[in-house]
Formats: C-alpha cells, sequence, structure tokens
C-alpha cells in the first residue's frame, strides 16, 4: 500500500466515526463551556472530552451511555454539596479526571462516582479526593473498575464512606485501584461472581477490604496494609483469595482477615504479616489454607469453637507471638504438615518431616484468650515454667489440636 | 582525678581474678554455638533473651557482691587516706560496672554484630547493659545493708529471685483475681517496678510488637506503638541504676569500717 | 592539733566511747592504754573517719573531721592488723598510695629501706607473713613524713631487730616535734616512746597525764608499775564510791592515787 493510499483510507475512517459518535470538547475557554452542556449535546456513543481546567457544576447526571474522557486531568469539584457524577445508563466511561470535595450527608451516599442500575461501565484513571463516597455502584452488571486513585485524608469515621462501595452487583472487575483513609477501602454487599486483583488498601478507618453476601468472588494480589481494622469478610461461600498481603493490621480487634460464616472456599498463598491477629475465624467450614506465611503476628490463627472442617496444609509460621489460639477443646480441623518455627521435634529417619507432632496452642495461650492483659508477662521466666510443665502435664491445653506432620523447614512459597 | 585512679586499681583487681575473663569467655562461646546452631536470627535473639533476663543479673549481682565484700582491705586502705569516701565507693561500682558491661558487650555483642541481629540484637545489647548496671547497683545496696559476706550474697540472691520469679507471680495474681477490671495501666506500672520485666518489654516491643498492639486502650497503642515505651523503659530502667547505688552510697557514707 | 569533744560511739547497745573528750598538741608523743576493748582502736578509727561517731566532734588542724576527708593528708596510720588487696603485690601498693594522693610529698623511704622490702616489692599481699605485713604498714604510716602519726600495736609481731628499727624511727619522729598517738601492751616501749599517758576504760578516758606526773604520783620509775598502781588505785576508788562516777574531763587529770 502506498502511503497516500493509506491516508486516504484513514481519512474515510475517522470521517466514517464521526458520522456515527460525535467528540464534543469542553474547555473553560471553549465554546462549551461546561460538562452538564456537552452532556445535554451528546447522543448515546459520543464522546465527551473535557480540557485542563476546574469544572464546579454541581450534581452531573450521566443518563446516555457516552465516554467521558478527561484531558490533563481536569478537576471536577463537589463543592462540599454535591455527588459529583450520577450514572443511571449503561456502558458508560468515565476516565481521566479528578474529582474532589463530594457533599457528607448522613442520609444519602454522596459519592465522586455514583452509579444506579448501570451496567458494562467503564471507571478508569480517575483520582477521587476528599469524597465521601468514592465510588458507588448498585446494581450493576459487568462493570470495570481499574487504575483508580482514592484518598481520604484526616476525617473521622462518621465523616467518611466507603472507597470502592459495591451493592447488588456482579460479574465486576476491581482492579489495580488504591484506596486510602476511607472508611472501607472496597465494600462489596451481595456482589456475586466478581474478581478483585492488584488493588492496595491502606490505612483505611475500618476494614481495608470488607464483603458480605459476596459469593464465587476471587481476591487476587492485593494488599492490606495498615487497616483500622484489617479486612472482614462475612456470610460468604465459595471465595477464593491468593497470593494476597495483609500487613500492619494492628489494634485491639484487629485482623488482618477475619472471616465470619464462610463457608466451602479457599485462602491461599497469602502473606499475613506483622498483624496483631493474621486470621479471626468465626463458623467457618471447609475452608482450604495452604501455603500461606504467618509471620510476626500477635496470634497466627485464631479459631473459635463454630469453626469446622478446615484444613491447614503448607503454611509456614514463623516469629508469631502465638500461633494458634482457640476458645474450645473439641477438635474439628484438620492441621497437618505445616512449618512451625516453634517446633522443638527430631526427624530421626531424615524425611524432613517431625517424628513428634507439634501443640501449637501453648498454655499461655489459653491464659491470654481468657485474660488480655497477661501478655505482658509474656517470655518472662514464671510463663516459660508454666509452659513447661504444661507440656510435660498437659491439663489446659487441646489434646487433638495437634500437627502430626510438621515440616522441619519452611516451605518455599511466593518466591 | 582520683575518681579515675580509684577505677584504675580496682579494674586491676578485677581482671586479675579472671571471673570476668570467664564470663565474658561463656557470653561468647554460647552466643557463637547459638548463631551457629541455627540460621534464624529471631530464634537465636529469642534464646539470647532468656540469657538476659536470667544469667546476666544473677552473675552480675553475685559478682559483684562478692568482689564488694572481697575489696574490703582495699577500701579500708583507702580509707585511711585522704581520699573520699564517695570516690572510692563510685570507683568500685564504676569499675565492676564497666567491668561487667565490657564482658557482656564483648561476648554477645561481638558475635551480634559478626552474624548481624538487627534492632532487635540492638535493643537485647541495650538491655542487657542497664540489666549488669542495675543489678551491680542492687548488689552495691546488699552488700552495705550488712557487714556478713554469706548474709549479703543471701540478700543479692533474693533480689534476683524476687526480681526473676516472684514478682511477676504477684503481678500474675493481681491480673487474675482483678481480670474483670480495667487493669492496663495498673499492671504497666506494676511492671516498671521492675527491672527484669522492663527490659523484657523492650524486647517485647521488638519481638511481639503485633501481640502487644492488640492491647486495649489509645494510650497502650501509642506507648506501645511509638518510641514513647522505649524512652519510658529507659526512663526508668535509669532510675532502678540510680536509686539502689544512691541509697548504697548514703549507707555507706554513714557506715563504719 | 586534734581535739576530740564529747565523743560517743555505740555499737547496737554497746558504748564503745562514751563521751569522750581529749586533746593530742604538737610536739606531744602519746600513750594510749587501756584493756582490750577499751575502745581504743574505735577512738584511732573515729578520728580517721573509718569510724563515724554517734554524737561528739573531732577536729584536726582546724578541719572537722565529719563529711571531711583533706586533713587525712596529715595523718599516718599504721593498723592493728594491716588488710590488703590480696592480690596486690608490695610495689604496687606503694605505688597506688603515692598515686592516690594529688600531690605527694617526697617520700620518706627510710623504713622501705631499713626493713629490705624493696627486695620483696614484686610479692602478693597474701604470701606475706604476718610480720612482714606490720613492716608494710609501718614504711606505709611514715611514708608522706605526715604530722600526726597513729600507732596501733606497732611492734606486735615483729622481730627483735625490727622492733628496734621502727623504735629509732619513732624516736626520730618524736624528736622531729610531730604528734605521735601510739597503743601498745608493751610498756617498756612506751616508757621510751611516749610523753604522756591517755587511759582508756570502757569508753571512757580515765587518766590523761604527762608520764613523768604519773610516775611522780604513784612513786614508780617504770611507766609499766605506775600503771598498775594507778589502774589498782581507780580500781579502789570505784569500790567506795559506787556509780555514777563523775566522768573525767580531758587533760584535767583530777584522779587521787592512793598509796
Amino acid at each position: 500500500m502506498n502511503p497516500f493510499r493509506f491516508h486516504i483510507a484513514l481519512l474515510f475512517c475517522v470521517a466514517g466515526l464521526t458520522a456515527t459518535a460525535k467528540i464534543h470538547v469542553v474547555s473553560p475557554a471553549g465554546t462549551i463551556k461546561s460538562i452538564k452542556q456537552a452532556l445535554e449535546r451528546a447522543l448515546a456513543g459520543d464522546t465527551i472530552l473535557v480540557k485542563p481546567g476546574v469544572y464546579r457544576e454541581g450534581n452531573i447526571l450521566i443518563t446516555k451511555p457516552v465516554v467521558l474522557l478527561g484531558e490533563g486531568r481536569p478537576v471536577v469539584e463537589g463543592e462540599n454539596k454535591h455527588e459529583v457524577f450520577s450514572v443511571t445508563a449503561g456502558q458508560v466511561t468515565i476516565s481521566g479526571f479528578r474529582i474532589i470535595n463530594t457533599g457528607v450527608s448522613s442520609i444519602k451516599d454522596l459519592a465522586g462516582i455514583g452509579a444506579m442500575d448501570a451496567h458494562n461501565l467503564v471507571i478508569r484513571d480517575n483520582e477521587l479526593a476528599e469524597t465521601f463516597f468514592g465510588i458507588h455502584i448498585s446494581n450493576s452488571r459487568n462493570s470495570i473498575i481499574e487504575n483508580n486513585r482514592l484518598s481520604v485524608n484526616s476525617r473521622s469515621e462518621y465523616e467518611t464512606g466507603n472507597g470502592i462501595h459495591l451493592w447488588q452487583s456482579t460479574g465486576a472487575t476491581i482492579r489495580n485501584n488504591t484506596v486510602t483513609g476511607h472508611r472501607d477501602g472496597i465494600y462489596f454487599e451481595f456482589v456475586t461472581a466478581s474478581r478483585i486483583e492488584d488493588n492496595t488498601c491502606a490505612r483505611n478507618q475500618r476494614y481495608g477490604l470488607h464483603f458480605m453476601f459476596s459469593h464465587d468472588d476471587e481476591y487476587h494480589r492485593n494488599v492490606f496494609r495498615e487497616n483500622g481494622a484489617g479486612v472482614a469478610v462475612m456470610y460468604t461461600r465459595n471465595v477464593t483469595m491468593t497470593h494476597n498481603l495483609f500487613e500492619k493490621n494492628w489494634g485491639n480487634s484487629v485482623y488482618g482477615l477475619l472471616l465470619k460464616d464462610i463457608s466451602d472456599s479457599k485462602v491461599n498463598n497469602n502473606r499475613f504479616i506483622q498483624n496483631t491477629i493474621a486470621i479471626y475465624m468465626e463458623g467457618t467450614s471447609r475452608t482450604e489454607f495452604t501455603g500461606n506465611t504467618f509471620q510476626s503476628n500477635g496470634w497466627g490463627v485464631r479459631l473459635q469453637a463454630s469453626c469446622d472442617g478446615n484444613t491447614f496444609t503448607g503454611n509456614n509460621f514463623k516469629s508469631n507471638t502465638f500461633d494458634f489460639a482457640t476458645n474450645g477443646t473439641l477438635v474439628l480441623n484438620t492441621i497437618n504438615g505445616n512449618y512451625w518455627d516453634k517446633y522443638q521435634g527430631y526427624d530421626l529417619n531424615k524425611d524432613g518431616i517431625g517424628d513428634v507432632p507439634y501443640r501449637p496452642v501453648n498454655l499461655y495461650t489459653m491464659v491470654v484468650e481468657r485474660i488480655p492483659t497477661a501478655v505482658l508477662l509474656w517470655r518472662s521466666f514464671l510463663v516459660f515454667l508454666l509452659d513447661r510443665a504444661e507440656k510435660v502435664f498437659p491439663a489446659v491445653t487441646p489434646e487433638n489440636l495437634k500437627d502430626d506432620y510438621p515440616s522441619l523447614r519452611p516451605y518455599d512459597l511466593h518466591s | 582525678m582520683a575518681m579515675t585512679r580509684v577505677i584504675k586499681y580496682v579494674f586491676y583487681d578485677i581482671l586479675r581474678t579472671r571471673f570476668i575473663l570467664l564470663y565474658t569467655l561463656f557470653l561468647l562461646v554460647s552466643t557463637i554455638a547459638m548463631f551457629q546452631l541455627d540460621t534464624d536470627t529471631g530464634k537465636v535473639i529469642l534464646s539470647l533473651m532468656n540469657i538476659v533476663l536470667m544469667v546476666v543479673p544473677l552473675v552480675s549481682i553475685v559478682f559483684s557482691t562478692i568482689h564488694f565484700f572481697n575489696s574490703y582491705e582495699f577500701i579500708e586502705l583507702l580509707l585511711a587516706q585522704p581520699v573520699n569516701r564517695k570516690v572510692i565507693f563510685l570507683g568500685e561500682y564504676f569499675a565492676v560496672a564497666f567491668s561487667l558491661c565490657f564482658a557482656f558487650a564483648a561476648g554477645v555483642g561481638l558475635p551480634m554484630f559478626f552474624y548481624g541481629g538487627g534492632t532487635s540484637g540492638i535493643t537485647l545489647l541495650y538491655s542487657g547493659t542497664m540489666l549488669t548496671l542495675v543489678f551491680v547497683s542492687l548488689a552495691f545496696l546488699s552488700s552495705v545493708l550488712t557487714r556478713d559476706k554469706a548474709k549479703a550474697i543471701g540478700i543479692a540472691l533474693l533480689f534476683w529471685f524476687y526480681f526473676s520469679l516472684i514478682y511477676d507471680g504477684l503481678l500474675m495474681w493481681i491480673i487474675y483475681t482483678f481480670m474483670d477490671y480495667p487493669l492496663e495501666k495498673v499492671t504497666l506500672a506494676l511492671v516498671s517496678l521492675n527491672p527484669v520485666d522492663l527490659a523484657r518489654i523492650l524486647m517485647l516491643l521488638q519481638l511481639d510488637i503485633s501481640a502487644l498492639m492488640g492491647y486495649t486502650g489509645a494510650f497502650y497503642k501509642e506507648f506501645f506503638g511509638s518510641s514513647m515505651g522505649l524512652v519510658f523503659s529507659s526512663l526508668v530502667l535509669l532510675v532502678w541504676i540510680i536509686i539502689p547505688v544512691w541509697g548504697a552510697l548514703r549507707i555507706f557514707i554513714r557506715k563504719d569500717l | 592539733m586534734i581535739s576530740i569533744r564529747s565523743v560517743v560511739k555505740t555499737f547496737g547497745r554497746l558504748r564503745a566511747l562514751d563521751a569522750v573528750s581529749v586533746d593530742f598538741s604538737p610536739g606531744k608523743s602519746y600513750a594510749l592504754i587501756g584493756p582490750n576493748g577499751s575502745g581504743k582502736t574505735t577512738l584511732i578509727k573515729s578520728v580517721l573517719g573509718m569510724v563515724i561517731p554517734t554524737s561528739g566532734d573531732i577536729v584536726v588542724d582546724n578541719e572537722p573531721v565529719k563529711n571531711h576527708w583533706h586533713y587525712r593528708e596529715k595523718i599516718g596510720y599504721m593498723p592493728q592488723i594491716g588488710r590488703y588487696p590480696d592480690n596486690m603485690r608490695i610495689g604496687q601498693l606503694f605505688d597506688m598510695m603515692r598515686n592516690i594522693r594529688k600531690n605527694p610529698p617526697l617520700p620518706d623511704e627510710e623504713l622501705l629501706e631499713a626493713f629490705r622490702l624493696r627486695e620483696i616489692f614484686d610479692k602478693r599481699m597474701h604470701t606475706l607473713s604476718g610480720g612482714t605485713r606490720q613492716k608494710v604498714s609501718a614504711a606505709l604510716a611514715f611514708l608522706f613524713t605526715p604530722p600526726v602519726l597513729f600507732l596501733d600495736e606497732p611492734t606486735a609481731g615483729l622481730d627483735p631487730v625490727s622492733v628496734e628499727i621502727l623504735k629509732d624511727k619513732i624516736q626520730k619522729t618524736k624528736e622531729e616535734g610531730r604528734l605521735l598517738i601510739i597503743t601498745s601492751h608493751i610498756m617498756s616501749d612506751l616508757d621510751d616512746l611516749a610523753t604522756e599517758v591517755v587511759y582508756l576504760q570502757e569508753g571512757r578516758i580515765r587518766y590523761n597525764n604527762s608520764i613523768e606526773e604519773l610516775k611522780d604520783i604513784t612513786g614508780e620509775n617504770k611507766l609499766g608499775k605506775a600503771m598498775a598502781r594507778m589502774i589498782r588505785g581507780l580500781e579502789q576508788e570505784k569500790q567506795e564510791k559506787p556509780p555514777p562516777l563523775s566522768p573525767l574531763k580531758g587533760g584535767s587529770g583530777g584522779v587521787r592515787i592512793k598509796n
């Protein structure tokens, strides 16, 4: 093809596009000065290109499938009063904006980008700062939220909504977003068959990730760090969580991962580092925990008696203050073939598996379980003596909670 | 300075007994052995912590007490000379404290430096040194409380036993008895009344910070989370060093020899 | 030079010194005499600041003893039983004594030489015999030419030759007009060395006067005899006049001796 003919072809293509989908340019200095104006003119499938500037237009309603593109990151102001974008149509794309200062309300969930009954949304490459809710989506199918940065600075929990909030949705993809300072970083309620990947939720006031009644979801490679109460997942079945990092979720009743009424799920290859409680489990059933690393946590796993049928295999427990704690004596879970750095047994047949079982629950764990203050005496000579005595004459610790095949070497995970 | 001369002579005297040398060697060999046997630094630090919390105070207090009584002649000799009593006493204290600290720093610190111990290693060295100083102070106090060497060693051992075990037993009893009350602040105050517990808390801040952060109350979050825990424990440990040796000095100045 | 005023020292219920007042003047040589446990050593140690009096004041050369220590530059002390750090060598001991002082005067090494201590300078203190220790103590006491010397049983345990060497040295010191306070159970030694006698009993000073006077009153020409007579006189007085006996003030010498 010679260059001339190629250009002709290109010209026809562009002409063809503009024939069906127009581009409306919004610019403070141009003919269209506001996004609202452009939205009025636009037809379904049109693109609205917003040039740099600050746009204070109150609540912007998007009722038709359009593509909103910010160029040079235009700022859209909510002036502390309004929801900025409210989407009620499907196939809407919002990309490249900086959305700031929404209103704060105790009645309405005002958001940077709110969407109701809108499917196939794409929200991409936006910055949201000082929004009440960041992205708030209800009743949506197959929406994509990716590469957004959401942040809130220094506000109390009551003045802050969730970062990415989904309700009653399915098939969502939440990828590569960063959420800081919100109430919950990512919040799901009745959200199914969705993927949450490569997101970072840090320093949110309540949970980094919080979901309920959200079955068949998958969470991969996310980072949950220094959130007020860690990550909470509740009332859900068939969840897969792999390769996530739960780090430095510190405080009283703060968990790396709180599992409440979860069943038939997988928690594999995650790293739990320096959390007060890495995993807290209540009413959890038939869930598999494999290939996880528990390192430098206050408690590795706190297993309530209401859990059953769970298996812990091939995990590494290193430098945790307490590896395992439980409030019951009845053991309905399987804990076998993990690496425990506190294991002091031997391996005479050199197969890499300790010849005597390891009991991850020690006496003082039980004491601290009842009297949290007693943690201050941990590692004292007295406690050392008590633990030794308990090892010789077990009286308090659950007899059957043990790893019969403790690995002598840590597993090579996450490399 | 008369003080430095006194320190010098006491120091020579201590070196001549060879005990310090043996102590250094013991620490050195055990530390190196631990590093050799275990590649995990965290576990080595844990084992060393037991030495620091148990052996170091015991050796410090017993050695210092025995040394004080063995130095009676020296002290008597100097007392007839134009030397201030305070200088004699503090000279003795500094020489003994320095020798023991040096032994500890060399015995544990050198291998740590060689193998690498991280911040928890530094904290361990720091708390070990502080505990050495505290227990030398307590030894000097037990030494001036009685003229009888055996009795003084008895008092010294009692100090050690009390701070290493009995006190924690009492504390646990209090915690257990009043478990239904908000005892956090009281417990922390009680912990600071025991230098061994304080040193242990310093180590806990390194090794078990995640668990301590589960402790209730905003005050604790601040205490354990920031450098406040370190500053507070250091200050209280300093008080634990100064008060016994100060009290011992007061008694010594009025003591008949 | 040394003034002791109403000094009381109690050890528990025992009154080791019971309101002792006495002056020691320069140029004189005092024999401090008394039965075992009468408080002689306690009195000396009080002046040295090794024993802290329960009450009373001690002043050495216008410097109160309490909480002071500079005055000890002026005192040489030879203890009854010299105790020294076991592991120290004799040479180190002498070095140390010199080093510990701020500005040590030129040492008087006469006794050091006479006792031939230099030849055993590298011997450790714990290997020494009692006599050699005494020699070391004596040499130390005289080392800095102190204006005041306390000698607690100086000749005890010494061989006859060394006794003579020491006595010559004491004699010389006395002639130099330095203040000497000597305790001894050997009266003949004191006869030569002392000019005054202070008699202590049960923590009190029973007699304080010159030896000449004592000999005059008792009509004896040997100190030993004179003392024995004087003590007998005190005993009789005690029986005639039951206690309380009015305590004798230092220097008064107001004891009537019955012949």
